[in-house]
């Protein structure tokens, strides 16, 4: 079995963001792999350790230090490295979401053709988690997202999968397929130092998105990009009748 | 894993020894360079206003100016004005130029970020193939048969108890034929150098450098623009013998960076160095520079004050000791980094003599390391007959009369060293205590009243600390460890002799007594190493946290979108202004590279 897994490069999730220039500040802003990215490619590698998959393709759309999140697939664990390099802000604010499916479309479609597709559930800078399902539904293929649980089940897999409601259980009888994880499916991996060291021998192919014939223009325009307002400050009141009356008046919270 | 040479530490230092072996032996020598940040420049903090000496010396070819801020954005300042101030409460003198020690004359200096310059500097070196993992720490040296092998990476994944997760992977041991140790002041394996090996003639003294980043509006930035001051509010009489001062510095292309330093051999236990800090911005000849600004990143690590007579033997077998690590800032010069990347040239010229006349196939070609590490006492020799010892040894007992007479005093002896003896008076001033046995018991004081923060120019700890883009995994064993011998030391001994003076002098709020109880808050810790130093007897031994954690102080540039545009299109128009004087003298102009990465794209606002 082949599986190919997505890892976008994001601003690191410790990171407070700013913004400027209408629109979030990215120089010299520290970037790394999306966390549930990072849990994706934890779970591709753990199926090629039980001997269920055969190999595991990372693939990662950006600019050119892309490659450096694709080596920290490679030292977890992943085979080779695929890299569709643009210029273009892959953070909403010019890549989105149906462009990029195409791009994973495009990829599995007509070159690796991949029997899983492991995806993050969502980008923690976009926050859209949309590429999952709009990929799935340009394949024509099933998905789950927001999987909690995989296991190989048959020909395929059986995915527990989290919502609101609870947990429910799907049965993936047809691949490929795809997924997409969330947190507590697994928990990533280091990436220690020798491997690390191993993956610098690990191939990656640059692709120019450009070249790949998609029609790549953002369908939604960004009207405005804004700091939430800062907090305003608490008041302190005098007695609990004061407290009432605000709550009730002000906040309109009591009846 | 067997390299020829490892280097722990990415700061100015190491980065310059890997440049200058890879320049000397290109691919025939394999060479590493380890840091614990998660990227190089994480954890870089310094003023800076820069001597670039001994970086032109490096890359003697290169623009290292254009070069930066065309990879980085950061902005290489030339120092236009150079001003000392004595400040009084209310007022202040400045004192001439011309009544300054030379070495404080900044004329073809400039300001910049290190954190930025040590990021190219790794690009630098990448190219030439020296291998650069950041985010792993060195957390044991490895010693077999008194000879430095190596060090072994700290373990990761284990929890707060100590037990291994299931994420657990054990520490790595990295090996080489010759260890660089540049892991900058107080350096936690260095310390261990310093016991195992015997290093330490004398004690080194140290002082708390904390800094600010303000981004302030175009009308109040006066590019080039460097200002010391002493007096307030450390030093309340000529006598004082807290010793320390602040600096400010205005970075094109809207920058300053503020910071005062604080001798951490001060006596007072109620002295809280941040506040003092934060109290000094109100000084009415200080705030108009930072006033309508915006503070935008916050920091803190402590640098060697005690120069020449504190630099312990530089050598063992199988490693040397490089840049602050060493001790080789100068303080009156208040300058360490073009030391730093000096040493790390003498100590790249010593090992590639060294390993090139072994006569052994070297780790790159073999993968093993065949013979013991060699001694390499001629970097010892070269440092000796070197511009690094030459400088230090002039101001060599200047700090040591600030210690001993305070300030005023201090500053007759300077003047008197640097401008007469050079340091060949026929004695030494020298220093013999332990900054931790500087601190007096809190019974001769009484503690100090600071303002209250007002949000805008002056903060709380925690507010500011949240700036320096501090992290660590939550789940690890706290790294700050209580010395086993030492620990009835916080509840019997600092609290109620020292009035928990660790409670005042950590920048970054770590250690607290709750209950009278000791609380140490180790995920707030920004790798200062003021604790190991100034804790009364030492009770804390600092070891690395898991690699990757700690301060991120590589953000530095950034704009508001309402003095953005104003500050880079004057900025555009001054390097075109250049570019064109260039032009005009007959010399070809090059074409000016973009100056920052960002990417200037409009939006439509569409009805909004």
């Amino acid at each position: 079995m082949k599986i190919l897994v997505g890892v976008k490069r994001v601003v690191d999730y410790a990171v407070k963001v700013r913004v400027a220039q209408g629109t979030v500040e990215l120089a010299n802003v520290k970037q790394s792999m999306n966390p549930f990215c990072e849990i994706a490619v934890e779970e591709a590698v753990r199926l090629k350790e039980s001997n269920i998959a055969k190999e595991v393709i990372a693939l990662s759309i950006g600019p050119k230090q892309c490659t450096e999140t694709l080596r920290t697939a490679l030292a977890m664990g992943c085979d080779r490295g695929i890299h569709i390099q643009t210029d273009l802000r892959t953070d909403y604010m010019e890549l989105q979401p149906l462009a990029i499916a195409k791009l994973f479309q495009q990829i599995v479609a007509e070159k690796e053709k991949p029997d899983l597709i492991l995806l993050g559930k969502q980008g923690i800078d976009s926050d859209c988690g949309q590429v999952g399902p709009m990929l799935a539904g340009l394949l024509q293929c099933p998905q789950v997202t927001f999987a909690a649980k995989v296991e190989s089940k048959d020909n395929g897999f059986l995915v527990e999968r989290e919502t609101d409601a609870g947990t429910e259980s799907i049965h993936i009888q047809t691949l490929p397929a795809v997924i997409t994880c969330d947190l507590r499916l697994n928990e990533p991996r280091y990436a220690t130092l020798p491997n690390i060291m191993k993956a610098k021998k690990k191939p990656v192919e640059t692709i120019l998105a450009e070249t790949m014939g998609i029609d790549l223009t953002p369908r939604n325009p960004v009207l405005q990009v804004m700091e939430p307002p800062p907090r305003k400050d608490g008041i302190k009141v005098a007695d609990v009748d004061a407290l009432i009356d605000k709550l009730r008046n002000e906040a309109k919270v009591l009846a | 894993m067997p390299f020829d040479v490892l280097i722990v530490g990415g700061g100015p230092a190491g980065l310059a020894a890997s440049i200058k072996l890879k320049q000397l032996a290109g691919d025939s020598l394999s060479v590493c360079v380890i840091d614990k940040g998660s990227e190089i420049g994480s954890h870089i903090l310094s003023g800076n206003v820069f001597d670039p000496s001994s970086l032109n010396e490096l890359f003697p070819d290169k623009d290292w100016k254009e070069e930066v801020e065309s990879a980085t954005g950061s902005i290489a300042t030339p120092v236009s004005v150079d001003e000392f101030l004595v400040l009084t409460e209310t007022n202040s003198f400045a004192i001439p130029n011309l009544f300054l020690p030379p070495q404080l004359n900044n004329h073809g200096n400039y300001v910049i970020s290190l954190s930025q310059l040590c990021r190219w500097m790794a690009q630098q070196a990448e190219e030439l193939g020296v291998e650069i993992y950041p985010g792993f720490a060195a957390a044991d040296v490895l010693i077999e048969e008194g000879i430095v092998r190596g060090i072994r990476t700290r373990d990761v994944g284990l929890a707060k108890d100590g037990q291994p997760k299931a994420t657990f992977e054990p520490g790595v041991e990295l090996r080489a034929r010759q260890t660089l140790f540049a892991e900058g002041a107080r350096g936690s394996c260095t310390e261990h150098l310093m016991d195992e090996f015997n290093l330490r003639k004398g004690p080194q003294t140290y002082g708390l450098g904390i800094k600010e980043v303000w981004q302030v509006p175009k009308e109040q930035h006066r590019p080039g623009f460097v200002q010391h001051t002493l007096g307030w509010p450390l030093q309340s009489s000529i006598f004082s013998k807290t010793f320390g001062g602040s600096f400010l510095y205005h970075q094109e292309p809207d920058l300053v960076l503020v910071g005062v330093v604080v001798g951490l051999d001060y006596q007072n236990p109620y002295l809280n160095p941040y506040q003092e800090f934060q109290r000094w911005k109100t000084h009415p000849a200080i705030r108009p520079h930072l006033e309508s600004g915006e503070c935008i990143s916050y920091g803190a690590r402590v640098l060697n004050e005690g120069g020449y007579h504190s630099i312990p033997t530089l050598t063992m077998p199988g490693a040397q000791l490089l840049g602050c690590g060493a001790g080789f800032l100068n303080a009156v010069k208040i300058k360490g980094t073009h030391t730093a990347i000096r040493s790390g040239i003498l100590a790249a010229e010593a090992t590639h003599e060294a390993l090139t006349s072994e006569g052994v196939d070297p780790v790159s070609e073999t993968f093993e390391i065949t013979t013991p590490p060699p001694h390499v006492k001629a970097y010892q020799e070269k440092y000796e007959a070197s511009s690094i010892k030459s400088e230090l040894y002039e101001i060599r007992n200047t700090h040591e009369a600030f210690a001993r007479w305070g300030v005023g005093p201090g500053l007759i002896y300077t003047g008197f060293s640097t401008f007469i003896t050079k340091g060949r008076e026929p004695w030494t001033l020298a220093h013999n205590k332990l900054d931790a046995d500087a601190t007096a018991p809190a019974k001769g004081f009484s503690p100090i009243q600071y303002p209250a923060p007002d949000g805008k120019l002056t903060f709380d700890l925690l507010t500011n600390l949240q700036r320096s883009g501090v992290y660590h995994a939550e789940d690890q064993p706290i790294h700050l460890r209580v010395k086993p011998e030492l620990q009835h030391v916080p509840t019997e001994v600092s609290l109620p002799q020292y009035a928990a003076p660790e409670s005042r002098f950590c920048p970054a709020g770590v250690y607290e007594y709750v209950d009278k109880k000791l609380v140490i808050n180790s995920q707030n810790c920004v790798h200062c190493k003021c604790c190991g130093i100034k804790m009364p007897r030492e009770y804390i031994r600092w070891t690395v946290p898991e690699g990757g954690g700690g301060p991120q102080y590589q953000r530095k540039e950034r704009t508001t979108a309402k003095n953005a545009q104003e500050n880079f299109a004057s900025h555009h128009d001054r390097k075109k202004e250049a570019a064109q004087a260039k032009d005009n003298e007959g010399k070809t102009s090059e074409e000016r590279p973009n100056c920052v990465n960002q990417q200037y794209i409009s939006y439509d606002i569409k009805g909004i």
